[in-house]
């Protein structure tokens, strides 16, 4: 299903090197330096508008950065070379208002990019998404509109529709900030399902606890800056950097953690 | 806080209770919707019958039997002016028997009422006052625009004529919905690249937006025929006249139903784009499958506002000396020196354009359903 079955592929990974990124005036991202291995899983965490959102947008072109490079399996994914197809078949992203397709119904949202990206005949494509909706547990949702699902069932469908068109990684842009608190858990199982698959990710996230559990790093970003990155214990019990201290204070005072 | 305080009534609420009566119950306005009521539908009969009086030798029975309705009909008025007086009697004797709950229920009751009556009344009329200017100076007004023995004798030649304007407007809608599309999607394209063909369409819009329809069809119509555009030969004299026709409300219509479109598909988040572009789907298959078939139910009731309006304006294909059905309600104007041909064409589209309303209603309200929580 992932990665982890096809071990003759070239290893990918994500590189960040010297990335600059500007809305306008707004200098989001202030010089990105980061390298990623194959199966990691990276947390980001920091304030809102700390340029997390941002850089994994980054990753798939979603967003273009002004100087600096990005690569993902070897390949350039920013810069005016950059192969999109390529790019948005090996990376998957899932978004924080998880942006189904309302008009389609749920099995159609899962099979919409196999059978018009990759081809897939239409029976095939949907085997694939059965399979990924029986192993959510929500085989019988295949043919309900998105709308009249709940949040937490939108993001897991959201999740399987990326899934779909077997990522080598993904990108989790807060996929729990828009959630009931009681909806949050059932997403993050997903997520840890796949982790232990040995999917590479990248995961923007306010999940401090779920953080410290799955990561192998996490990368505290501030002010469009890397300001520490570390493995969980040394971001949450000795963290170097002043900001991150008071990050880590706030959280905890707001009993986030 | 001792105790007694609390458990003592308060003494103004004590006050309050001494005092009668605690509902207001509507009584006295009661009596003047009735006399309001009954003043209407004086009012309304009176017009009615100096309606049906208006026919000089007798009212054919249709008109008979439709006055008697609507005569009747009026009587709900005064009827809900005398249940307006009855709740608020009942209310009063309630108040007095101390069931003050039940006596606001049924000063509510009166309330209401008094709304029926109001709405009912104003309906009764307006009726009336439409049936007294048909009937006024004896019945002139009517006989102008409604004869029944001109709508026997129009009818059939209208309703031949208007099946050329149920062709034009049939033809340019479809035509209008893919050359629409076409000019909005083009000013979709984006980059340097489209830039000169994005400038194309936004100017074909301005321009055909901007000029009346009249003058469209003039231009086109007289001037392809004037000046042999090739290939209009290939089509017989009438045919020619049939699509440039066509062609020219196309044009005018095609502007206003590009903007529809495009202001469909921008009403479409970005972030539904960006789940598709990331799921790999090419520009062209975003719009395809993400961003038209949405924008698509978003568009249907502008659309169709659009759709009447080109309905409508086949008539204006009679400039260009079409015998469409506005032509020829004129022809019938001048044989008879009446307008009830006119206004029988008018009938003929209004049976045209309210169904669709309606039919887009349901449509849309089926849709919501479909897709939406209970």
């Amino acid at each position: 299903m992932t990665a982890v079955d096809r071990p003759d592929q070239p290893a990918p990974y994500v590189e960040f090197a010297g990335v600059h990124k500007h809305y306008g005036p707004n200098h989001v991202l202030r010089g990105i330096d980061l390298d990623i291995g194959h199966h990691e899983v990276v947390c980001f965490i920091g304030a809102s508008g700390c340029g997390k959102s941002t850089l994994l947008r980054c990753v798939n072109a979603l967003e273009e950065i002004q100087q600096g490079q990005i690569r993902v399996a070897g390949e350039a994914a920013s810069g005016p070379g950059v192969d999109v197809d390529f790019l948005r078949r090996v990376v998957g992203i899932v978004f924080q208002g998880f942006n189904l397709f309302p008009h389609m119904t749920v099995l159609r949202n899962i099979t919409l990019a196999p059978t018009k990206v990759l081809k897939l005949p239409e029976a095939e494509a949907r085997v694939r998404a059965m399979t990924l909706l029986e192993r959510i547990g929500l085989a019988d949702k295949a043919d309900e509109y998105p709308d009249r699902l709940s949040g937490g069932q939108q993001q897991r469908v959201a999740i399987a529709r990326a899934l779909a068109m077997e990522p080598e990684v993904m990108l989790l842009d807060e996929i729990t900030s828009a959630l009931d608190p009681a909806l949050v858990g059932e997403v993050l199982a997903m997520v840890r399902e796949l982790v232990e698959e040995g999917m590479t990710i990248l995961m923007a996230t306010h999940e401090m606890g779920f953080a410290r559990d799955v990561a192998n790093r996490i990368c505290f970003m501030s002010e469009g800056n890397l300001a520490e990155v570390g493995t969980p214990d040394e971001i949450f019990h000795d963290p170097q950097d002043e900001r991150l201290r008071n990050f880590l204070r706030r959280v905890t005072e707001a009993r986030r953690m | 806080m001792t105790e007694s305080t609390i458990t003592a009534p308060p003494a103004a609420a004590e006050r309050l209770r001494a005092t009668r009566p605690q509902v207001r119950t509507r009584l006295g306005s009661s009596v003047v919707s009735l006399a309001v009521a009954v003043a209407v539908v004086g009012l309304t009969w009176w017009s009615l019958f100096a309606f049906r009086a208006s026919f000089a030798d007798g009212a054919p029975w249709p008109v008979t039997v439709a006055v008697v309705a609507l005569a009747a009909a009026a009587l709900a008025v005064p009827a809900a002016g005398v249940l307006a007086v009855r709740a608020a009697l009942r209310a009063r004797s309630l108040d007095r028997a101390r069931q003050h709950a039940a006596a606001r229920v049924a000063a509510a009751r009166a309330r209401d009422m008094h709304w029926y009556v109001l709405g009912f009344g104003l309906t009764a009329l307006v009726v009336a006052f439409l049936t007294f200017l048909i009937g006024t100076n004896d019945g002139s007004v009517r006989e102008v625009f409604f004869r029944w023995d001109i709508t026997k004798k129009s009818f059939r030649g209208l309703a031949a004529a208007f099946w050329l304007n149920i062709k034009i407007f049939t033809a340019t809608e479809v035509l209008v919905l893919v050359w629409a599309l076409l000019v909005a999607v083009v000013r979709r394209i984006p980059g340097r690249a489209g830039a000169p063909i994005r400038f194309l369409a936004v100017a074909y819009v301005d321009v055909f937006r901007g000029l009346p329809a009249i003058l469209v069809l003039t231009l086109v119509v007289f001037g392809f025929q004037l000046a042999k555009l090739p290939g209009l030969s290939l089509l017989a004299p009438e045919q020619q006249l049939f699509w440039l026709v066509v062609l020219a409300l196309t044009l005018v219509y095609g502007a206003y139903v590009a903007e529809v479109y495009r202001a469909g598909m921008d009403s479409i988040h970005w972030s539904q784009s960006a789940a598709a572009r990331s799921l790999g789907l090419s520009q062209g298959q975003t719009l395809r499958y993400v961003i038209i078939p949405q924008g698509v139910r978003r568009m249907v009731p502008p659309l169709l506002n659009d759709f009447i309006g080109l309905q409508k304006d086949t008539a204006l294909a009679s400039v260009v000396g079409t015998v469409e059905v506005f032509n020829k309600a004129n022809l019938y104007k001048s044989q008879f020196f009446n307008l009830t041909a006119v206004a029988v064409a008018g009938l003929l589209f209004l049976i045209m354009t309210i169904p669709l309303a309606r039919f887009t209603d349901w449509l849309i309200r089926r849709d919501q359903q479909r897709m939406q929580v209970g």
